[in-house]
Protein backbone atom coordinates (compact mmCIF):
# COMPACT_ATOMS: atom_id res chain seq x y z
CA UNK A 1 0.00 0.00 0.00
CA UNK A 2 3.34 2.16 0.36
CA UNK A 3 3.77 2.88 -3.17
CA UNK A 4 0.17 4.19 -3.82
CA UNK A 5 1.64 7.50 -2.73
CA UNK A 6 4.68 7.30 -5.39
CA UNK A 7 3.13 5.58 -8.63
CA UNK A 8 2.09 8.06 -11.14
CA UNK A 9 -1.70 8.97 -11.68
CA UNK A 10 -2.57 7.89 -15.21
CA UNK A 11 -2.45 11.12 -17.42
CA UNK A 12 -6.07 12.64 -17.75
CA UNK A 13 -5.97 12.03 -21.47
CA UNK A 14 -5.32 8.26 -21.09
CA UNK A 15 -8.29 8.00 -18.94
CA UNK A 16 -10.44 10.60 -21.47
CA UNK A 17 -9.47 7.87 -24.10
CA UNK A 18 -10.44 5.20 -22.33
CA UNK A 19 -13.81 6.49 -21.34
CA UNK A 20 -14.41 7.41 -24.82
CA UNK A 21 -13.86 4.05 -25.86
CA UNK A 22 -16.54 3.04 -22.98
CA UNK A 23 -19.28 5.89 -23.94
CA UNK A 24 -18.57 4.20 -27.33
CA UNK A 25 -19.47 0.49 -26.20
CA UNK A 26 -22.72 1.92 -23.83
CA UNK A 27 -23.76 4.23 -26.89
CA UNK A 28 -24.14 1.31 -29.75
CA UNK A 29 -24.97 -1.19 -26.94
CA UNK A 30 -28.19 1.13 -26.62
CA UNK A 31 -31.38 0.19 -28.37
CA UNK A 32 -32.85 3.38 -27.55
CA UNK A 33 -30.40 6.01 -28.50
CA UNK A 34 -29.17 3.74 -31.83
CA UNK A 35 -32.48 4.19 -33.02
CA UNK A 36 -33.98 7.87 -31.69
CA UNK A 37 -30.17 9.11 -32.26
CA UNK A 38 -27.78 7.29 -35.01
CA UNK A 39 -30.51 5.60 -37.14
CA UNK A 40 -33.23 8.97 -37.20
CA UNK A 41 -31.99 10.95 -39.69
CA UNK A 42 -31.08 7.70 -41.99
CA UNK A 43 -35.15 6.48 -41.73
CA UNK A 44 -36.16 10.20 -41.97
CA UNK A 45 -34.42 9.95 -45.26
CA UNK A 46 -35.69 7.25 -46.38
CA UNK A 47 -39.52 7.73 -45.81
CA UNK A 48 -38.98 11.46 -47.63
CA UNK A 49 -37.65 9.73 -50.88
CA UNK A 50 -40.24 7.06 -50.65
CA UNK A 51 -42.98 9.64 -50.05
CA UNK A 52 -41.69 12.51 -52.65
CA UNK A 53 -39.96 10.00 -54.67
CA UNK A 54 -41.22 11.68 -58.04
CA UNK A 55 -41.41 14.90 -56.54
CA UNK A 56 -39.19 17.71 -58.41
CA UNK A 57 -37.09 19.84 -55.99
CA UNK A 58 -36.15 22.86 -58.49
CA UNK A 59 -34.29 19.97 -60.61
CA UNK A 60 -32.92 17.15 -57.65
CA UNK A 61 -35.09 14.74 -56.12
CA UNK A 62 -36.00 14.56 -52.61
CA UNK A 63 -33.44 12.22 -51.18
CA UNK A 64 -30.87 14.71 -52.32
CA UNK A 65 -33.22 17.55 -51.07
CA UNK A 66 -33.31 16.38 -47.84
CA UNK A 67 -29.99 14.81 -47.24
CA UNK A 68 -28.09 18.11 -46.09
CA UNK A 69 -30.84 18.84 -43.86
CA UNK A 70 -30.53 15.09 -42.43
CA UNK A 71 -26.50 15.39 -42.19
CA UNK A 72 -27.12 18.59 -40.18
CA UNK A 73 -29.98 16.93 -37.95
CA UNK A 74 -28.08 14.29 -37.32
CA UNK A 75 -25.46 16.02 -36.22
CA UNK A 76 -27.27 17.87 -33.43
CA UNK A 77 -29.24 15.01 -32.78
CA UNK A 78 -25.32 13.07 -31.92
CA UNK A 79 -23.99 15.77 -30.11
CA UNK A 80 -26.94 18.17 -28.47
CA UNK A 81 -29.48 15.34 -27.95
CA UNK A 82 -27.64 12.57 -26.96
CA UNK A 83 -25.53 14.38 -24.23
CA UNK A 84 -27.75 16.27 -22.45
CA UNK A 85 -30.26 13.44 -22.21
CA UNK A 86 -27.45 10.88 -21.29
CA UNK A 87 -25.77 13.43 -18.58
CA UNK A 88 -29.09 14.27 -17.12
CA UNK A 89 -29.58 10.80 -16.48
CA UNK A 90 -26.07 9.87 -15.33
CA UNK A 91 -27.01 12.93 -12.93
CA UNK A 92 -29.97 11.91 -11.32
CA UNK A 93 -29.17 8.43 -11.15
CA UNK A 94 -25.60 8.75 -9.15
CA UNK A 95 -23.43 7.84 -12.34
CA UNK A 96 -21.66 11.51 -11.92
CA UNK A 97 -21.50 11.21 -8.08
CA UNK A 98 -19.87 8.16 -8.66
CA UNK A 99 -17.46 9.36 -10.96
CA UNK A 100 -16.58 12.51 -8.60
CA UNK A 101 -15.78 10.13 -5.87
CA UNK A 102 -13.33 8.51 -7.88
CA UNK A 103 -9.40 10.03 -9.07
CA UNK A 104 -11.44 10.34 -12.44
CA UNK A 105 -10.33 13.80 -14.28
CA UNK A 106 -13.01 15.55 -14.53
CA UNK A 107 -11.67 16.52 -17.76
CA UNK A 108 -11.60 13.20 -18.90
CA UNK A 109 -15.39 12.39 -18.54
CA UNK A 110 -15.59 15.56 -21.29
CA UNK A 111 -12.74 14.22 -23.10
CA UNK A 112 -15.37 10.71 -23.34
CA UNK A 113 -18.41 12.51 -24.08
CA UNK A 114 -17.34 14.70 -26.57
CA UNK A 115 -15.25 11.60 -27.83
CA UNK A 116 -18.07 9.57 -28.48
CA UNK A 117 -20.42 12.60 -30.12
CA UNK A 118 -16.90 12.45 -32.63
CA UNK A 119 -17.45 8.94 -33.05
CA UNK A 120 -20.53 8.43 -33.41
CA UNK A 121 -21.26 11.50 -35.95
CA UNK A 122 -18.82 10.53 -37.92
CA UNK A 123 -19.87 7.11 -38.11
CA UNK A 124 -23.71 8.32 -38.97
CA UNK A 125 -22.75 10.90 -41.23
CA UNK A 126 -20.59 7.86 -43.31
CA UNK A 127 -23.78 5.40 -43.28
CA UNK A 128 -26.36 8.41 -44.28
CA UNK A 129 -23.71 9.67 -47.21
CA UNK A 130 -22.86 5.28 -48.28
CA UNK A 131 -27.07 4.72 -48.54
CA UNK A 132 -27.93 8.13 -49.91
CA UNK A 133 -25.42 7.64 -52.69
CA UNK A 134 -25.09 4.28 -53.28
CA UNK A 135 -28.90 3.18 -52.74
CA UNK A 136 -31.24 6.80 -53.12
CA UNK A 137 -28.89 8.21 -55.76
CA UNK A 138 -27.94 11.13 -54.13
CA UNK A 139 -24.91 12.85 -55.83
CA UNK A 140 -22.23 12.96 -53.57
CA UNK A 141 -19.34 16.40 -54.35
CA UNK A 142 -16.10 15.59 -55.20
CA UNK A 143 -14.53 19.29 -55.37
CA UNK A 144 -11.86 19.44 -52.15
CA UNK A 145 -12.83 23.06 -51.47
CA UNK A 146 -16.55 21.59 -50.22
CA UNK A 147 -15.14 19.11 -48.08
CA UNK A 148 -12.93 21.66 -46.43
CA UNK A 149 -16.70 23.25 -46.00
CA UNK A 150 -18.10 20.03 -44.49
CA UNK A 151 -15.17 19.66 -42.61
CA UNK A 152 -15.47 23.24 -40.52
CA UNK A 153 -19.17 23.10 -40.76
CA UNK A 154 -19.16 19.56 -39.27
CA UNK A 155 -16.82 20.43 -36.24
CA UNK A 156 -18.51 23.94 -35.16
CA UNK A 157 -21.72 22.15 -35.49
CA UNK A 158 -20.97 18.95 -33.12
CA UNK A 159 -18.65 21.37 -30.96
CA UNK A 160 -21.19 23.76 -30.25
CA UNK A 161 -23.94 20.90 -30.15
CA UNK A 162 -21.94 19.10 -27.80
CA UNK A 163 -21.18 22.18 -25.36
CA UNK A 164 -24.83 23.12 -25.48
CA UNK A 165 -25.83 19.29 -24.78
CA UNK A 166 -23.92 19.48 -21.49
CA UNK A 167 -24.87 22.79 -20.42
CA UNK A 168 -28.96 21.99 -21.19
CA UNK A 169 -27.96 18.35 -19.41
CA UNK A 170 -28.88 20.88 -16.10
CA UNK A 171 -32.65 21.94 -17.14
CA UNK A 172 -34.82 18.47 -16.89
CA UNK A 173 -35.25 18.31 -13.19
CA UNK A 174 -35.01 14.31 -12.66
CA UNK A 175 -33.71 11.30 -15.68
CA UNK A 176 -37.11 10.55 -16.73
CA UNK A 177 -38.24 13.92 -17.45
CA UNK A 178 -34.63 14.10 -19.59
CA UNK A 179 -36.32 12.58 -22.84
CA UNK A 180 -39.68 14.57 -22.64
CA UNK A 181 -38.07 17.62 -21.99
CA UNK A 182 -35.35 17.54 -24.31
CA UNK A 183 -36.70 15.66 -27.19
CA UNK A 184 -39.23 18.21 -28.06
CA UNK A 185 -37.00 21.02 -28.02
CA UNK A 186 -34.77 19.43 -30.55
CA UNK A 187 -37.39 18.70 -32.79
CA UNK A 188 -38.92 22.32 -32.71
CA UNK A 189 -35.33 23.38 -33.70
CA UNK A 190 -35.45 20.75 -36.69
CA UNK A 191 -39.08 21.90 -38.00
CA UNK A 192 -38.11 25.42 -37.59
CA UNK A 193 -34.52 25.11 -38.93
CA UNK A 194 -35.91 23.43 -42.94
CA UNK A 195 -34.29 20.04 -42.20
CA UNK A 196 -38.39 18.54 -42.85
CA UNK A 197 -39.19 21.42 -45.23
CA UNK A 198 -38.08 23.26 -47.97
CA UNK A 199 -36.73 26.45 -45.59
CA UNK A 200 -37.77 29.09 -48.04
CA UNK A 201 -41.06 28.06 -48.16
CA UNK A 202 -40.92 28.74 -44.06
CA UNK A 203 -43.01 31.49 -42.89
CA UNK A 204 -40.90 34.63 -42.50
CA UNK A 205 -40.45 35.03 -38.65
CA UNK A 206 -40.17 31.06 -38.17
CA UNK A 207 -37.32 31.98 -40.45
CA UNK A 208 -36.04 34.57 -37.83
CA UNK A 209 -36.66 33.12 -34.86
CA UNK A 210 -34.56 29.93 -36.43
CA UNK A 211 -32.02 32.22 -37.41
CA UNK A 212 -30.94 32.90 -33.89
CA UNK A 213 -30.31 29.18 -33.20
CA UNK A 214 -27.56 27.01 -34.57
CA UNK A 215 -29.47 24.04 -36.26
CA UNK A 216 -30.21 26.79 -39.34
CA UNK A 217 -26.87 27.53 -40.02
CA UNK A 218 -25.62 23.94 -39.87
CA UNK A 219 -28.48 22.82 -42.16
CA UNK A 220 -27.70 25.61 -43.98
CA UNK A 221 -24.14 24.88 -44.49
CA UNK A 222 -24.34 21.43 -45.54
CA UNK A 223 -26.84 22.57 -48.41
CA UNK A 224 -24.09 24.53 -49.60
CA UNK A 225 -22.02 21.41 -49.27
CA UNK A 226 -24.38 18.76 -51.05
CA UNK A 227 -26.61 20.92 -53.45
CA UNK A 228 -25.54 22.44 -56.56
CA UNK A 229 -24.59 26.07 -56.09
CA UNK A 230 -27.56 27.57 -58.00
CA UNK A 231 -29.74 26.31 -55.15
CA UNK A 232 -28.40 29.55 -52.81
CA UNK A 233 -30.93 31.94 -55.19
CA UNK A 234 -33.71 29.65 -52.96
CA UNK A 235 -31.73 31.27 -49.50
CA UNK A 236 -32.71 33.91 -48.11
CA UNK A 237 -30.62 36.88 -49.36
CA UNK A 238 -29.60 34.83 -51.85
CA UNK A 239 -26.62 33.32 -50.82
CA UNK A 240 -25.09 30.32 -48.60
CA UNK A 241 -24.34 32.86 -45.84
CA UNK A 242 -21.33 30.67 -45.22
CA UNK A 243 -19.19 33.43 -42.87
CA UNK A 244 -22.14 34.63 -40.82
CA UNK A 245 -23.18 30.88 -40.41
CA UNK A 246 -19.64 30.91 -39.05
CA UNK A 247 -20.42 33.35 -36.58
CA UNK A 248 -23.23 32.34 -35.37
CA UNK A 249 -22.35 28.71 -34.68
CA UNK A 250 -18.76 29.93 -33.10
CA UNK A 251 -20.64 32.28 -30.90
CA UNK A 252 -22.90 29.22 -29.83
CA UNK A 253 -19.79 27.66 -29.00
CA UNK A 254 -18.42 29.98 -26.98
CA UNK A 255 -21.49 30.67 -24.95
CA UNK A 256 -21.95 27.12 -24.76
CA UNK A 257 -18.70 26.03 -23.24
CA UNK A 258 -18.97 29.67 -20.93
CA UNK A 259 -22.44 27.82 -20.15
CA UNK A 260 -21.51 24.73 -19.34
CA UNK A 261 -19.18 25.45 -16.93
CA UNK A 262 -20.82 27.51 -14.89
CA UNK A 263 -24.13 25.72 -14.41
CA UNK A 264 -22.56 21.48 -14.79
CA UNK A 265 -22.88 20.25 -11.52
CA UNK A 266 -22.00 16.11 -10.41
CA UNK A 267 -25.07 16.03 -8.22
CA UNK A 268 -28.76 16.54 -8.55
CA UNK A 269 -29.82 19.83 -7.95
CA UNK A 270 -31.55 18.54 -4.60
CA UNK A 271 -28.23 17.16 -2.84
CA UNK A 272 -27.50 20.71 -1.38
CA UNK B 1 -0.08 16.00 8.43
CA UNK B 2 -1.02 12.14 8.96
CA UNK B 3 -1.38 9.94 12.28
CA UNK B 4 -2.73 7.46 13.51
CA UNK B 5 -6.09 8.33 12.48
CA UNK B 6 -7.57 7.65 9.30
CA UNK B 7 -10.46 10.19 9.84
CA UNK B 8 -10.31 13.01 12.49
CA UNK B 9 -12.98 15.37 13.02
CA UNK B 10 -13.48 18.28 15.56
CA UNK B 11 -16.90 20.51 16.21
CA UNK B 12 -18.17 19.52 12.73
CA UNK B 13 -21.08 22.47 11.97
CA UNK B 14 -23.31 21.61 8.46
CA UNK B 15 -26.30 24.16 8.36
CA UNK B 16 -29.36 23.94 5.55
CA UNK B 17 -31.56 26.54 5.10
CA UNK B 18 -34.59 24.69 6.95
CA UNK B 19 -32.28 23.26 9.44
CA UNK B 20 -28.87 22.67 11.38
CA UNK B 21 -28.08 19.32 10.11
CA UNK B 22 -24.52 18.39 11.41
CA UNK B 23 -24.42 20.25 15.01
CA UNK B 24 -20.61 20.24 16.62
CA UNK B 25 -19.82 16.56 15.62
CA UNK B 26 -16.28 15.03 17.00
CA UNK B 27 -14.68 11.48 15.50
CA UNK B 28 -11.64 10.03 15.03
CA UNK B 29 -11.68 6.93 13.14
CA UNK B 30 -7.87 4.77 13.53
CA UNK B 31 -6.23 3.00 11.11
CA UNK B 32 -7.37 -0.59 10.02
CA UNK B 33 -10.53 -0.50 12.21
CA UNK B 34 -14.39 -0.85 10.90
CA UNK B 35 -16.27 1.95 12.62
CA UNK B 36 -20.18 2.42 11.97
CA UNK B 37 -22.32 4.87 11.95
CA UNK B 38 -25.61 4.65 13.06
CA UNK B 39 -28.77 6.93 13.37
CA UNK B 40 -32.16 7.57 12.80
CA UNK B 41 -33.05 9.02 8.93
CA UNK B 42 -32.12 12.70 9.06
CA UNK B 43 -29.84 12.68 11.99
CA UNK B 44 -26.92 13.71 9.72
CA UNK B 45 -25.10 10.54 8.98
CA UNK B 46 -25.11 10.95 5.43
CA UNK B 47 -24.10 14.87 5.51
CA UNK B 48 -21.38 13.87 7.91
CA UNK B 49 -19.73 11.30 5.84
CA UNK B 50 -20.58 13.63 2.22
CA UNK B 51 -18.48 16.23 4.02
CA UNK B 52 -15.81 13.20 4.32
CA UNK B 53 -16.00 12.24 0.85
CA UNK B 54 -15.28 15.46 0.12
CA UNK B 55 -18.82 16.09 -1.18
CA UNK B 56 -19.74 18.82 0.65
CA UNK B 57 -18.38 21.44 2.69
CA UNK B 58 -18.46 21.74 6.33
CA UNK B 59 -19.26 25.35 7.56
CA UNK B 60 -17.55 25.19 10.55
CA UNK B 61 -14.82 23.07 12.57
CA UNK B 62 -11.95 21.01 11.85
CA UNK B 63 -11.94 17.74 8.85
CA UNK B 64 -8.85 15.70 7.72
CA UNK B 65 -9.46 12.08 6.22
CA UNK B 66 -5.95 10.62 5.61
CA UNK B 67 -4.15 13.81 6.74
CA UNK B 68 -6.08 16.10 4.08
CA UNK B 69 -8.94 18.55 4.21
CA UNK B 70 -11.83 16.84 2.01
CA UNK B 71 -12.58 20.53 0.78
CA UNK B 72 -8.95 20.67 -0.96
CA UNK B 73 -9.21 16.92 -1.61
CA UNK B 74 -6.81 16.27 -5.03
CA UNK B 75 -6.57 12.92 -7.56
CA UNK B 76 -4.18 11.79 -5.36
CA UNK B 77 -6.11 11.78 -2.16
CA UNK B 78 -9.33 10.42 -3.88
CA UNK B 79 -6.74 7.67 -5.10
CA UNK B 80 -6.80 6.26 -2.04
CA UNK B 81 -10.60 6.62 -0.56
CA UNK B 82 -12.63 4.19 -2.27
CA UNK B 83 -16.63 5.40 -2.05
CA UNK B 84 -19.35 2.74 -2.08
CA UNK B 85 -22.75 4.99 -1.84
CA UNK B 86 -26.17 4.20 -1.22
CA UNK B 87 -27.56 4.26 -4.80
CA UNK B 88 -25.63 4.70 -8.23
CA UNK B 89 -26.26 3.30 -11.63
CA UNK B 90 -23.37 1.95 -13.60
CA UNK B 91 -22.68 2.58 -17.13
CA UNK B 92 -25.83 -0.39 -17.65
CA UNK B 93 -24.68 -1.57 -20.80
CA UNK B 94 -21.23 -2.60 -20.28
CA UNK B 95 -20.31 -5.71 -18.28
CA UNK B 96 -19.32 -6.55 -14.36
CA UNK B 97 -15.55 -7.46 -16.13
CA UNK B 98 -15.48 -4.44 -18.72
CA UNK B 99 -16.61 -1.82 -15.99
CA UNK B 100 -14.02 -3.45 -12.82
CA UNK B 101 -11.34 -3.07 -15.91
CA UNK B 102 -12.08 0.64 -16.15
CA UNK B 103 -12.56 1.54 -12.83
CA UNK B 104 -9.48 -0.05 -11.88
CA UNK B 105 -7.59 2.44 -14.97
CA UNK B 106 -8.17 5.46 -12.63
CA UNK B 107 -6.31 4.82 -9.63
CA UNK B 108 -1.97 4.49 -9.77
CA UNK B 109 -2.05 1.29 -8.04
CA UNK B 110 -5.53 -0.58 -8.53
CA UNK B 111 -6.26 -4.45 -7.56
CA UNK B 112 -6.07 -6.66 -10.23
CA UNK B 113 -9.83 -7.37 -11.69
CA UNK B 114 -10.35 -10.91 -11.85
CA UNK B 115 -9.12 -10.90 -8.06
CA UNK B 116 -11.39 -8.12 -7.22
CA UNK B 117 -14.53 -9.89 -8.85
CA UNK B 118 -13.71 -12.97 -7.54
CA UNK B 119 -13.05 -11.78 -3.43
CA UNK B 120 -16.87 -10.36 -4.13
CA UNK B 121 -18.36 -13.41 -5.08
CA UNK B 122 -19.28 -12.41 -8.68
CA UNK B 123 -16.82 -14.90 -11.01
CA UNK B 124 -20.09 -16.48 -12.65
CA UNK B 125 -21.33 -12.56 -13.49
CA UNK B 126 -18.29 -11.44 -15.63
CA UNK B 127 -19.45 -11.38 -18.66
CA UNK B 128 -23.26 -10.13 -17.35
CA UNK B 129 -24.00 -6.40 -17.72
CA UNK B 130 -25.13 -4.84 -14.28
CA UNK B 131 -29.20 -5.05 -14.92
CA UNK B 132 -28.84 -8.94 -15.08
CA UNK B 133 -27.69 -8.80 -11.67
CA UNK B 134 -29.90 -9.54 -8.71
CA UNK B 135 -30.02 -6.18 -5.88
CA UNK B 136 -26.99 -8.29 -3.94
CA UNK B 137 -25.53 -9.08 -6.83
CA UNK B 138 -25.77 -5.50 -8.06
CA UNK B 139 -24.32 -4.52 -4.22
CA UNK B 140 -21.23 -6.22 -4.68
CA UNK B 141 -20.33 -4.53 -8.13
CA UNK B 142 -20.46 -1.36 -5.91
CA UNK B 143 -18.43 -2.91 -3.41
CA UNK B 144 -16.00 -4.20 -6.13
CA UNK B 145 -15.85 -0.38 -8.11
CA UNK B 146 -15.38 0.96 -4.41
CA UNK B 147 -12.45 -1.40 -3.90
CA UNK B 148 -10.46 -1.61 -7.10
CA UNK B 149 -8.24 1.24 -6.45
CA UNK B 150 -6.40 -1.00 -3.49
CA UNK B 151 -8.36 2.12 -0.82
CA UNK B 152 -6.60 3.02 2.36
CA UNK B 153 -9.99 4.41 3.89
CA UNK B 154 -13.46 2.73 2.30
CA UNK B 155 -16.78 4.06 3.05
CA UNK B 156 -19.74 2.18 2.83
CA UNK B 157 -23.24 3.67 3.02
CA UNK B 158 -26.34 1.47 3.77
CA UNK B 159 -24.13 -1.16 2.38
CA UNK B 160 -26.97 -4.02 2.76
CA UNK B 161 -30.18 -2.45 2.63
CA UNK B 162 -33.01 -4.37 0.84
CA UNK B 163 -30.76 -8.01 1.20
CA UNK B 164 -32.09 -10.92 2.04
CA UNK B 165 -30.69 -12.43 5.20
CA UNK B 166 -28.06 -15.27 3.69
CA UNK B 167 -26.63 -12.41 0.93
CA UNK B 168 -26.36 -10.31 3.90
CA UNK B 169 -24.33 -12.73 6.04
CA UNK B 170 -22.11 -13.59 2.63
CA UNK B 171 -22.03 -10.07 2.34
CA UNK B 172 -20.23 -9.56 5.93
CA UNK B 173 -17.35 -11.94 5.03
CA UNK B 174 -16.54 -9.56 2.30
CA UNK B 175 -16.24 -6.73 4.86
CA UNK B 176 -14.43 -8.84 7.08
CA UNK B 177 -11.82 -10.15 4.45
CA UNK B 178 -11.56 -6.53 3.67
CA UNK B 179 -10.86 -5.68 7.61
CA UNK B 180 -8.45 -8.07 7.48
CA UNK B 181 -6.50 -6.80 4.66
CA UNK B 182 -5.76 -3.57 6.64
CA UNK B 183 -8.63 -1.73 4.52
CA UNK B 184 -10.02 1.07 7.24
CA UNK B 185 -14.00 1.26 6.52
CA UNK B 186 -16.72 3.51 7.62
CA UNK B 187 -19.78 2.50 7.93
CA UNK B 188 -23.21 3.25 8.03
CA UNK B 189 -26.30 1.29 8.37
CA UNK B 190 -29.76 1.26 9.75
CA UNK B 191 -28.92 -2.86 11.03
CA UNK B 192 -27.88 -2.94 14.50
CA UNK B 193 -26.64 -6.57 14.08
CA UNK B 194 -24.39 -5.65 10.95
CA UNK B 195 -22.85 -2.73 13.07
CA UNK B 196 -22.36 -5.48 16.16
CA UNK B 197 -21.57 -8.22 13.47
CA UNK B 198 -18.53 -5.78 11.60
CA UNK B 199 -17.44 -2.82 13.80
CA UNK B 200 -14.72 -2.34 15.95
CA UNK B 201 -16.73 0.57 17.28
CA UNK B 202 -20.01 2.24 16.61
CA UNK B 203 -20.93 5.51 16.47
CA UNK B 204 -24.46 6.89 17.62
CA UNK B 205 -25.40 9.99 15.71
CA UNK B 206 -29.11 11.65 16.26
CA UNK B 207 -29.63 15.19 15.72
CA UNK B 208 -27.01 16.03 14.39
CA UNK B 209 -25.08 15.33 17.67
CA UNK B 210 -22.79 12.33 18.09
CA UNK B 211 -24.12 10.65 21.13
CA UNK B 212 -22.43 8.06 22.10
CA UNK B 213 -19.34 6.33 20.95
CA UNK B 214 -18.50 2.73 21.86
CA UNK B 215 -17.44 -1.01 21.23
CA UNK B 216 -20.40 -2.50 20.51
CA UNK B 217 -19.92 -4.48 24.01
CA UNK B 218 -20.17 -0.81 25.97
CA UNK B 219 -21.95 0.98 24.17
CA UNK B 220 -24.48 2.91 26.43
CA UNK B 221 -22.64 2.12 29.30
CA UNK B 222 -22.71 -0.64 31.95
CA UNK B 223 -26.05 0.58 33.51
CA UNK B 224 -27.42 -0.53 29.95
CA UNK B 225 -26.25 -3.88 30.47
CA UNK B 226 -28.16 -5.17 33.52
CA UNK B 227 -29.34 -8.06 32.86
CA UNK B 228 -32.98 -8.52 33.23
CA UNK B 229 -34.87 -11.71 34.65
CA UNK B 230 -38.35 -12.33 34.14
CA UNK B 231 -40.27 -15.34 35.46
CA UNK B 232 -44.72 -15.73 36.27
CA UNK B 233 -45.99 -17.17 39.20
CA UNK B 234 -49.70 -17.35 40.70
CA UNK B 235 -49.68 -13.72 40.78
CA UNK B 236 -48.48 -13.01 36.83
CA UNK B 237 -45.15 -11.75 34.91
CA UNK B 238 -42.44 -10.47 36.94
CA UNK B 239 -39.37 -8.90 35.72
CA UNK B 240 -36.29 -7.90 37.80
CA UNK B 241 -33.18 -6.16 36.27
CA UNK B 242 -30.12 -7.36 38.04
CA UNK B 243 -26.10 -7.36 38.18
CA UNK B 244 -26.21 -11.00 39.19
CA UNK B 245 -28.72 -13.09 37.24
CA UNK B 246 -27.04 -16.41 37.92
CA UNK B 247 -27.41 -15.74 41.65
CA UNK B 248 -31.40 -14.85 41.07
CA UNK B 249 -32.00 -17.94 38.82
CA UNK B 250 -30.23 -19.42 41.77
CA UNK B 251 -33.14 -18.33 44.32
CA UNK B 252 -35.69 -18.48 42.15
CA UNK B 253 -34.92 -22.67 41.56
CA UNK B 254 -35.14 -22.77 45.17
CA UNK B 255 -38.17 -20.88 45.94
CA UNK B 256 -39.92 -23.03 42.99
CA UNK B 257 -38.79 -26.28 43.90
CA UNK B 258 -37.23 -26.76 40.12
CA UNK B 259 -38.56 -25.71 37.11
CA UNK B 260 -39.21 -21.72 37.43
CA UNK B 261 -42.15 -20.71 34.84
CA UNK B 262 -41.40 -19.04 31.55
CA UNK B 263 -38.03 -18.35 32.96
CA UNK B 264 -35.79 -15.61 30.85
CA UNK B 265 -32.64 -13.95 31.39
CA UNK B 266 -31.98 -11.19 28.61
CA UNK B 267 -29.23 -8.75 28.21
CA UNK B 268 -30.43 -5.87 26.66
CA UNK B 269 -29.32 -5.89 22.40
CA UNK B 270 -27.48 -3.20 20.75
CA UNK B 271 -30.64 -2.77 19.74
CA UNK B 272 -32.23 -2.10 23.19
CA UNK B 273 -29.39 -0.03 23.93
CA UNK B 274 -29.68 1.81 20.55
CA UNK B 275 -33.22 2.99 20.71
CA UNK B 276 -32.32 4.11 24.29
CA UNK B 277 -29.80 6.38 23.19
CA UNK B 278 -31.99 7.74 20.34
CA UNK B 279 -35.14 7.73 22.96
CA UNK B 280 -33.07 9.71 25.37
CA UNK B 281 -32.22 12.40 22.67
CA UNK B 282 -35.25 12.84 21.53
CA UNK B 283 -36.45 13.04 25.13
CA UNK B 284 -34.01 15.70 25.93
CA UNK B 285 -34.64 17.71 22.86
CA UNK B 286 -38.13 17.96 23.91
CA UNK B 287 -37.25 18.97 27.32
CA UNK B 288 -35.69 21.86 25.89
CA UNK B 289 -38.51 22.81 23.64
CA UNK B 290 -40.95 22.70 26.15
CA UNK B 291 -38.14 24.65 28.68
CA UNK B 292 -37.56 27.07 25.49
CA UNK B 293 -41.55 27.64 25.40
CA UNK B 294 -42.26 27.96 29.30
CA UNK B 295 -39.66 31.52 28.41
Amino acid sequence: MADTTTKPLPSTLSVGLARTKLEVREFFREKEALIFTFFFPIIFLGIFSAVFGSTDFNGVNAATYFTPGMIASGIFLSSFQSLAISIALERDEGLLKRLRGTPMPPQSYFIGKIGQVLVTSIAQFALLLVIAGLVLGVDIPTEPSKWLDFAWIFILGAASGSVLGIAFSVVPKSGKAASAVITPVVLLLQFMSGVYFVYSSLPAWMRDVASVFPLKWLAQGMRSVFLPDGFQVNEPGGSWQLGTGAIVLTVWLILGLFLAQRVFRWTRRDAG
Amino acid sequence: MENDNAVRVRGLVKRYPDKVAVDGVDLDIHRGEVFALLGPNGAGKTTTTEILEGYRRADEGEVSVLGTDPAHGDRRWRSRLGIVLQTSRDEAESTVLELVSHYAGYYPNPRDPDEVIAAVGLEEKRKTRPRKLSGGQRRRLDVALGVIGNPELLFLDEPTTGFDPEARRQFWTLIENLRTSGTTILLTTHYLDEAEHLADRVGVIADGRMIEIGTPETLGGRGARTARVSWSDADGPHELRTDRPTAEVAALMQRFDGEVPELEVRRPSLEDIYLDLIGKANAADAAVAIEAGAL
